[in-house]
């Protein structure tokens, strides 16, 4: 008997729409659409997809508790032996969408498999629960990366064992298992020693954690006296770009004078961010970066007053090492400038 | 880019729909905002409705960074 799969993708993989339709509610077709339909091609005989849940991105990051209640209830329905998310790539809210269904799925016993790119911000909010194929950052990936995820769900289901993230290609999940090696610990410290001192290639067997977490700067002590400062990576430019920011993958950052303006409608920005619907932003760019209301804070005498100018990028697939650059950046300017405290806005 | 501005030790808040991501990156004061096309506002409200909004969520994000906290808050 063939096992059964259960496909989740977001409303653009699923053929419903772009941006227009990052709002809909989850629906469930008994059919295997987009990514569920290369799949199931790749599962031969000894799996099928028996169908796919859509849902748009913003619906599910924005009604979460609502999306998964329908999700686990078609899982209930269905009830697969394994459900498979994404890819996602690098787009954070699929992403997150994704380690939302197969954490759901996997608490309710389904083994569960996705893909996404190293530094999507879901990989760990899923790491835990799924195994995560490691893709590259564009969906053009995504003929390499649904064939090691297929491997991997077939593995799974056969129960033959998978093997470490660097032979199938997955996110290591900080886990250890017991395994025999081919020579003993000391020998294998010596060697790795040795591979140092001559400048070869080593493997440490024990990576490190990262931890970077920065220190909570102190608060401000009197606001009215405090110089604000407004920055966002909605993508908010003046009318007609004039610097040229990326409007995905950024590779640069802007500002721009907003002192003599009340208001980013006022002083005639736009957006160009690729990840989420214009129309709302464009129609009032203050709903993405408020300065209307920090310059009235600033007649009221709320605060000091508002920074001179204002800083923007876009953070749409913008790789984690270019937003530490911006970060840095920026930051520079803002200490230097004497800024109090800062505002940043994220769509 | 919250966390190398912080690093400065200048306060920032990070107002974002999406608090998770938020957390993850690092992120010590966070304001929920309301959706990811319109984070400071709502156009399904009359124009007065959604002033008074973004000024509420305004003035919120100025006011936690005028609090000590000692952990990652959303406010």
């Amino acid at each position: 008997m063939k096992f059964k799969v259960l496909y989740y993708v977001n409303q653009f993989f699923g053929q419903v729409g772009g941006e227009d339709k990052a709002g809909m509610a989850p629906e469930y077709k008994k059919e295997k659409i987009g990514p569920a339909l290369g799949f199931n091609g790749l599962l031969g005989d000894e799996g099928e997809v028996v169908g796919t849940l859509i849902c748009g991105d913003n619906y599910f990051n924005e009604n979460n508790e609502e999306a998964l209640e329908y999700i686990k209830n078609v899982i209930k329905e269905e009830n697969p032996d394994v459900v498979v998310a994404g890819p996602a790539f690098n787009a954070g809210r699929y992403g997150m969408a994704c380690a939302g269904v197969v954490n759901a799925a996997a608490e309710m016993g389904k083994k569960v498999v996705t893909g996404m790119y190293i530094e999507n911000p879901a990989v760990d909010h899923a790491k835990g629960n799924a195994i995560i194929v490691e893709t590259k950052d564009s969906a053009a990936d995504m003929r390499n990366a649904l064939p090691k995820m297929a491997a991997i769900v077939k593995k799974l289901m056969s129960g033959e064992e998978v093997g470490t993230p660097a032979e199938e290609g997955y996110i290591a999940q900080g886990k250890r298992l017991t395994v025999f090696a081919k020579d003993r610990g000391s020998k294998r410290a010596v060697d790795m020693l040795l591979a140092r001192f001559n400048n070869e290639e080593f493997e440490t067997e024990l990576p490190m954690p990262v931890f970077d977490k920065v220190d909570i700067a102190p608060a401000i002590k009197d606001l009215s006296k405090a110089t604000i400062a407004l920055v966002t990576s909605g993508g908010i430019v003046p009318e007609g770009n004039p610097d040229r920011i990326q409007s995905a993958s950024a590779q640069k950052w802007g500002k721009y004078d907003v002192s003599g303006v009340d208001s980013l409608q006022e002083g005639g920005y736009e957006t160009i961010h690729g990840g989420y619907d214009p129309v709302y932003a464009n129609e009032l760019p203050d709903r993405v970066a408020p300065l209307d209301f920090m310059k009235q804070a600033e007649k009221e005498g709320k605060i000091g007053k508002v920074f001179k100018y204002f800083y923007t990028t876009t953070g749409t697939g913008t790789a984690v090492g270019k937003s530490i650059e911006f970060g840095t950046e920026i930051g520079k300017e803002l200490k230097e400038a004497g800024v109090d405290g800062v505002i940043l806005t994220s769509t | 880019m919250v966390k190398e501005i912080e690093r400065y030790g200048i306060p920032i808040v990070h107002m974002s729909t999406i608090t998770t991501i938020s957390e993850s990156v690092g992120a010590n004061r966070i304001v929920p905002t309301i959706a990811i096309p319109y984070p400071v506002g709502n156009p399904n409200l009359d124009k007065q409705e959604e002033e008074d909004l973004r000024k509420d969520m305004v003035n919120r994000a100025l006011d936690c960074l005028a609090t000590e906290i000692t952990e990652t808050t959303q406010f």
